[in-house]
């Protein structure tokens, strides 16, 4: 598709050429910056929407990981008694955790998110890149929400912040790019095949195991952690504990969390690659 | 057609809004829209694949289509930019597919389309809204859907919600609204989307006779304001009011472009055969329906033919074809009509008068065909639905479907159609009128 003008002149309008495309195509990334206000809405809509007639309103941002993290800290720390390099188990855990129901939720939404909105996608045209994109967004207010308690906790427990704190945006922003390039692939996946939607929560699960979130990476030793290092997600746990905790990285820590990053980045642009290449077929396959 | 066209502007500097050349949509019929392909299948499709790539190569070619359709095939048009375009064709002729790959929402198959200017869709009014939101987050989320930017919609929200008639509700959720409420919000913001080419489907089968005209206004005046609209319908009174000229899609093809009058004409005329005709096949009977069994359900104008479309100045027959496989006691065949929005027009049986009534006590068994007609002058324009239902007062109910057909009178020739209004009311009967001076 060619766009020329975008100016509002009337005798100026912009023309649009619709023809078949076939194989890969294009990111048509400037499409999408047009329609980054309806990115915005849709971002605003999920969170507007997400806590609507529930009693405890927002306060549900917090329970959930807290209550996840008092059952990881008996069940682990407690009956277990699973290291936790010299911080509380509590806070060891909720660290990790917070990333963690980001991503999840966020790669479960995304994925399910082409199927949910098709009322959308079947009447309307827009950029379809707009829905994964906002739902990953949406799930960010849960996250400082739910950062507040851990802010206190650190205050409990008095562990000193350390200049490596202003590095977590880095491990937040690499959260996103994961859960966005996993969710372009289950998004595109599940407009074929419904079978996603029921293989979800299983990876979900399957996934957090493989995930240091109730245990620490220092039990992974050898060649091990270069395989262990294949997951972004094992990277953001451990640069999370790091620049909130202060937990020593492992001397090959520049290595893994080049190949976290790098894994990462390579899911996110063959993930909206794929997205593009199966965007075509939406409308009629959903 | 007598009643002028109120939009009539000099033609436009030879600037195309719209071109269309050789378009086609095809779909896969298996894969189509409700039904998808689960993993398990594209598994075995991949395992059985080279048994199926042999079985292709030696089957006769061609067999490999036989699972798609062309919805649209070789499709060329242009629209001049400002003028107002009709589109009609019955149901399946391929006017959805058209309107859907001209506002973007599936791809063309081949061929090519070239859009100039924003298109803006009355298809699918609220699409995006939701319950939970208030009216006013609504508008927001919608205009933002339909591609308005958030200072546009500053701009237009008093005006969209002055048209829309809710400001009193305006903070309260949608879903609390009344079906009209949410109509009327939905389509005040698709109304103020002031695109260069509106695309307007059939959205004046829904909504009160208000929200009708208020729908048929915002047409005319964008009509007026020189933007291009493209306008499908299958109420011919409202296509000839507010459009010049028509296509006739029919089998995914333009069949005939005209001016709109030859168009609607051609249109009617033509034997659509596979309109106004409901043939039951033997799985959509159910066993205690025998003895009886309906064939079929058939609309039929003066001259006999099948149509999906009759003119309410010509008497409209109604055929129900059966067979008795055994004779029926007290049998009665009869029909209901229904409006568009469900009110009962009228049920009436073949035995209701005392004649048919006392030799038919008994019905043997044979093919039987009953036949209704509906004199002229007697309904007005719109969409009916025909029921037919088959039983024995107080023994038995044979067979029943509530919704076996449907049917369009268009008003054509109709009394006080010099006034290019909608009638209230179902009837449009031709009533002695006089005028004494005293």
């Amino acid at each position: 598709m060619t766009e020329t003008s975008l100016t509002t002149k009337p005798d100026a309008l912009e023309t649009i050429l619709l023809r078949p495309t076939r194989g890969w195509t294009a990111l048509n990334l400037g499409d999408l910056w047009r329609y980054r206000e309806l990115i915005f809405f849709l971002t605003w809509r999920d969170i507007k929407v997400r806590y609507k007639q529930t009693v405890l309103g927002m306060a549900w941002a917090i329970i959930r990981p807290v209550m996840s993290m008092l059952v990881y800290a008996l069940i682990f720390g407690q009956l277990a008694n699973l290291d936790s390099e010299g911080v509380p188990y509590t806070v060891f855990t909720y660290a990790a955790l917070l990333p963690w129901q980001l991503f999840s939720k966020a790669m479960n939404d995304t994925g399910r998110s082409m199927v949910s909105n098709r009322n959308m996608i079947t009447k309307i045209y827009f950029p379809r890149l707009v829905i994964p994109i906002s739902t990953v967004l949406s799930g960010l207010v849960d996250f400082f929400i739910a950062f507040l308690v851990l802010i206190g906790m650190l205050f409990y427990y008095k562990i000193p912040l350390t200049p490596a704190i202003w590095t977590l945006p880095l491990f937040l922003l690499l959260t996103m790019i994961t859960a966005l390039g996993v969710g372009l692939w289950f998004s595109s996946l599940n407009v074929l095949y419904r079978d996603v939607g029921y293989m979800l929560p299983f990876i979900t699960e399957m996934w957090k195991y493989l995930t240091p979130v109730a245990y620490s990476a220092g039990y992974i030793t050898g060649t091990w952690k270069l395989i262990y290092a294949l997951n972004p997600m094992a990277g953001v746990v451990d640069g999370f504990r790091w620049a909130l905790l202060g937990i020593e990285l492992d001397p090959s820590a520049s290595v893994t969390m080049a190949i976290s990053v790098g894994v990462a980045i390579v899911v996110l642009v063959s993930g909206l690659f794929y997205f593009r290449r199966m965007e075509r077929t939406f409308a009629d396959m959903v | 057609m007598t009643s002028p066209s109120p939009v009539l502007r000099p033609p436009s500097a030879n600037s195309l809004a719209i071109r269309v050349e050789n378009l086609g949509k095809q779909y896969r019929i298996g894969t189509a829209p409700e039904k998808y392909r689960t993993l398990r299948e594209s598994i075995v499709n991949v395992a059985t694949w080279p048994i199926q790539r042999i079985r292709r190569g030696l089957a006769p070619s061609g067999t490999e289509q036989s699972d798609t359709i062309w919805a649209l095939r070789d499709i060329s048009f242009t629209v001049e930019q400002g003028s107002v375009l009709g589109v009609i064709g019955r149901n399946g002729a391929g006017k959805s597919t058209l309107l859907k790959v001209l506002s973007r929402v599936t791809e063309p198959t081949e061929g090519e389309v070239e859009i100039r200017g924003r298109v803006g869709s009355l298809l699918e009014v609220g699409t995006g809204f939701h319950p939970e939101l208030t009216g006013r987050e609504n508008i927001y989320l919608n205009g933002a859907i339909l591609g308005m930017k958030r200072t546009e919609i500053d701009r237009k929200y008093d005006e969209i919600v002055d048209f829309s008639g809710v400001e009193q509700f305006i903070d309260t959720p949608v879903k609390r609204y009344s079906s009209g409420m949410y109509l009327r919000l939905a389509f005040a913001v698709a109304a103020h989307l002031e695109p260069e080419i509106l695309v307007v489907d059939e959205v004046l089968a829904v909504g009160d006779a208000e929200f009708q005209r208020k729908c048929i206004g915002k047409m005319s005046d964008v009509a007026q304001e020189g933007r291009t609209v493209l306008f499908v319908s299958h109420d011919m009174s409202a296509i000839l009011r507010l459009t010049e000229e028509a296509i006739v899609l029919e089998g995914g093809q333009v069949v005939y472009r005209a001016p709109t009058v030859e168009a609607v004409d051609y249109y009617m005329t033509s034997g659509f055969s596979e309109a106004g005709e409901r043939k039951w096949a033997a799985d959509e009977i159910p066993p205690n329906s025998a003895p009886f069994r309906p064939m079929a359900l058939r609309v039929r104008d003066a001259k006999q033919n099948n149509v999906d479309v009759v003119r309410s100045t010509e008497a409209i027959h109604l055929e129900v074809e059966y067979e008795l496989h055994e004779p029926i006691q007290g049998l009665r065949v009869g029909l209901y009509l229904m409006s568009a929005r469900g009110e009962y027009v009228f049920t009436s049986f073949d035995t209701d008068e005392p004649e048919q009534y006392n030799q038919f006590g008994i019905r043997p068994a044979g093919h039987y065909k009953s036949i209704c007609t509906i004199p002229p002058d007697l309904l007005n324009e719109g969409r009916y639905t025909v029921g037919m239902n088959a039983s024995s007062f107080r023994i038995k109910r044979y067979f029943m479907d509530e919704r076996a057909l449907t049917f369009t009178v268009d008003g054509m020739g109709a009394p006080g159609k010099q006034w290019a209004e909608t009638r209230m009311g179902l009837m449009r009967p031709r009533l002695q009128w006089r005028i004494e001076e005293q």
